[in-house]
């Protein structure tokens, strides 16, 4: 019999199955088959591996070769060259942006470095459709442990003291959570996972779900025997189809394997999971709003007490946890608390996962220790700012969060001390901002998803927030004044204070924490007209160099309002009157002549 | 599909299922086991490499070895064909020459087990950069 030598596995997650991950997967299969390596060689389709930016992701073991943006043509290469000779393939391997040299094994790449995986833990390891792989990374032997020797009281006391908190934004301590729902009495409760990852640039939660969704099933099953639930109800979004596949394929092979179901592990406990499909409203990642979306009714919060913990779905308790948070839950009943709360900050324990994207090298899925420092994230982690531009802000926690900024580089990411920054941890994205974004702008981009996404309920948020959008539209548009600047921190107040749910409280937080850490650049807005980063197309204008530039008429050509004039080798001039401030003439100029003023 | 009916059954499958993952945990923290490369270019596999790669394998797995097993291309000693360099942790690599089933059990038994040297090195006459 021939033995498995090399196991490759191909990252199987959406944004590496978008640049053709599974015609990679076929061609390995045929070109294996070619050379007659198949009962030597096992491709595995494994989730997201977190380096997007360099997707799709192939890595060969046992050398850990890691092979980079690998296009369906270069399968053949890798087959003879990699598993044949035992050659790597240099120019498929990770070029270190630093010193220029081609880094082969994926440990030795800062982008893993500084990575603790502990709701990754299976991502990228393990064929997430298939439950034997799981089984054989310990899956489902933490829900074997609290059924045979935990009683639930254990359970929630494990989770409490492990310090978990909720991953999803708020931070509420998970433990506490499930100790409110447990000591309520009815004949049925619910397990609610929240799958309704809303907030714009963050797909952490659908990764897990994507590359390890057993760990998401267990979890809840968990969770129900500490509640004293036997239904799981999982909502997530429609328009993630892949992570919804996975997670049936993943609950029919547990109840397959009875760890679903009736009579869970030869035990009385009875618990089974059923998926609830949102419309993707950003409020229905609101705990009251969600239930009320899985209920069939308005996806719209309503006023908390009641918590869901007392009166939740079809109005028995029911006990509400975002994926991410559910990810943590085996592992710590493994492991124990003692070794999760040593990992992380003094009031945040483990680790979390966040979605670095914006004007940062590598762009990607990362899962950090709390307390690590935005630092490290964005220059060991994340590999700097793209084209070596200097760093301006972070934005956190999305459209409810705020800023970070040069000033905060060294502040230990914890939930606290980013609400203390003016921002907050959210469900984890981080988008990174250079010179050439502005601040107004991005104040704006989030204020326009809020109102588009507000449900209407409470008026602070319905009106506020549009009233807000159209102070930023005139600031932006040149047209602002201080008493602006002055009306829209008013506003803002008064919505954080008087909004119904925790999306309205929070919406004015871009707003605030731009207007705190960067007031120059709003006063420059109102006063001097301008946008520095020249963003705000109203606020800027190209001129033509006449000394640099040679007369070519390059720029005339591509003008789409023929707003360039000039005669042939003499200085051209752009009307102004005429330009839409498009950049064509910018982009196409070789001389360097056109400049944005 | 048989249904689980017991935690120790399940601990049991994990058991039996796990030589399928070896290979992806052990390459997690491959310095901290034993590597063995085996030279696999043209003239090794001539020499019959593969097979000796195959026998080591599964004598590994008999003797309850737990060794990261790499092919490499070509080390430069195909005067000695098959070569395999054997990588004890915390040891400098070692290069045998001419290893055939019998001395790859040999090296197995006596150098990886006892920590006994075995006729058949090859000395090193150059210098690898990382």
């Amino acid at each position: 019999m021939t033995k498995i030598k090399t196991h490759v596995l191909c990252c199987g997650g959406t944004g590496c199955k978008a640049s053709a991950g599974d015609e990679i997967i076929n061609n390995f299969n045929a070109i294996l088959k070619e050379k007659g390596l198949e009962n030597e060689v096992q491709v595995i389709r494994t989730g997201c591996f977190g380096f997007c930016e360099k997707g799709p992701i192939v890595k060969m073991l046992p050398d850990n070769t890691f092979y980079t943006q690998v296009k369906p043509s270069d399968v053949r290469k890798i087959v003879e060259e990699h598993i044949v000779k035992g050659r790597k393939v240099t120019d498929l391997l990770y070029l270190d942006p630093e010193n220029k040299q081609h880094v082969s094994d994926s440990k030795h790449m800062g982008f893993y470095k500084k990575q603790l995986r502990i709701a990754l833990r299976n991502c990228g390891f393990i064929n997430p459709e298939d439950i034997d792989e799981c089984i054989s990374r310990g899956g489902y032997e933490a829900l074997g442990k609290v059924l045979t020797e935990m009683t639930p009281e254990q359970v929630i006391d494990e989770v409490t003291r492990s310090g978990l908190r909720g991953r999803g934004g708020a931070g509420f301590p998970t433990g506490v959570k499930w100790g409110l729902c447990a000591k309520n009495k009815a004949d049925q409760k619910y397990v609610v996972c929240n799958a309704d990852e809303g907030d714009p640039g963050a797909f952490m939660d659908r990764s897990i779900m994507e590359g390890d969704p057993h760990s998401v099933i267990e979890a809840m099953a968990i969770c129900g025997y500490a509640i004293g639930a036997t239904k799981g109800l999982v909502y997530i979004r429609a328009e993630y189809p892949l992570a919804i596949h996975r997670l049936q394929v993943a609950i029919t092979q547990a109840r397959e394997y009875g760890l679903l179901g009736q009579g869970i592990l030869g035990t009385d406990f009875e618990f089974d999971i059923e998926l609830r499909y949102g419309a993707g409203a950003f409020v229905c990642g609101e705990e009251t709003a969600l239930i009320h979306s899985m209920e069939g009714q308005r996806g719209e919060p309503t006023f908390k007490p009641p918590f869901p913990a007392v009166s939740g779905y079809l109005g028995k308790p029911t006990n509400v946890n975002n994926v991410e948070t559910f990810a943590n839950i085996p592992i710590i009943i493994t492991k124990g608390a003692e070794w999760f709360s040593k990992i992380g900050s003094e009031k945040s324990k483990g680790t979390k996962v966040f979605a670095l994207a914006g004007q940062i090298n590598n762009v990607g899925l990362i899962e950090v220790p709390m307390g690590i420092t935005l630092r490290d994230i964005i220059y060991e982690i994340g590999g700097g700012i793209k084209n070596g531009r200097e760093f301006k802000a972070v934005q956190t926690g999305g459209p409810s969060g705020g800023c970070l900024t040069a000033k905060h580089l060294d502040t230990a990411i914890d939930y606290d001390n980013l609400v203390a920054a003016g921002s907050m941890m959210g469900s984890g994205g981080m988008v990174v901002m250079d010179e050439t974004s502005c601040m107004v702008a991005i104040a704006k981009f989030y204020l326009e998803f809020t109102c588009e996404e507000s449900c209407g309920k409470c008026s602070p948020c319905r009106i506020g927030n549009k009233r807000m959008l159209e102070i930023l539209d005139k600031i932006t548009k040149g047209n602002g004044t201080m008493h602006d600047l002055e009306e829209l921190r008013n506003l803002a107040t008064v919505i954080k204070d008087t909004a119904l749910c925790g999306l309205g409280q929070t919406s004015p937080n871009p707003v605030l924490s731009t207007l705190d850490n960067f007031w120059d650049e709003y006063v420059e807005h109102v006063v001097d007209k301008k946008c520095r980063a020249g963003v705000c197309k109203q606020l800027m204008h190209y001129e033509i160099d006449p000394v640099k530039c040679i007369g070519c008429g390059a720029c005339a050509r591509v003008c789409p309002q023929n707003a360039i004039s000039g005669e042939k080798k003499m200085a051209h001039y752009i009307d102004n009157l005429k330009c839409i401030k498009c950049g064509a003439c910018y982009e196409k100029c070789k001389f360097g002549a056109i400049s944005v003023k | 599909m048989a249904k689980v009916k017991s935690l120790a059954e399940l601990k049991a499958m994990r058991e039996k299922l796990q030589s399928n993952l070896d290979l992806r945990e052990k390459s997690d923290d491959p310095e901290s086991l034993v590597q063995i490369k085996v030279a696999m270019a043209t003239c090794g596999i001539a020499s019959g490499a593969k097979q000796v790669m195959e026998h080591m394998m599964e004598k590994a797995d008999e003797l309850k070895l737990r060794i990261v097993f790499t092919q490499t291309g070509c080390m430069g000693y195909c005067h000695a064909e098959p070569t395999i360099e054997v990588k004890v942790p915390g040891k400098d690599p070692i290069v045998f020459g001419h290893v055939d089933n019998k001395k790859a059990d040999e090296i197995l038994e006596k150098y990886i087990m006892n920590n006994e040297l075995v006729e058949g090195i090859i000395p090193v006459n150059y210098e690898t950069i990382d």
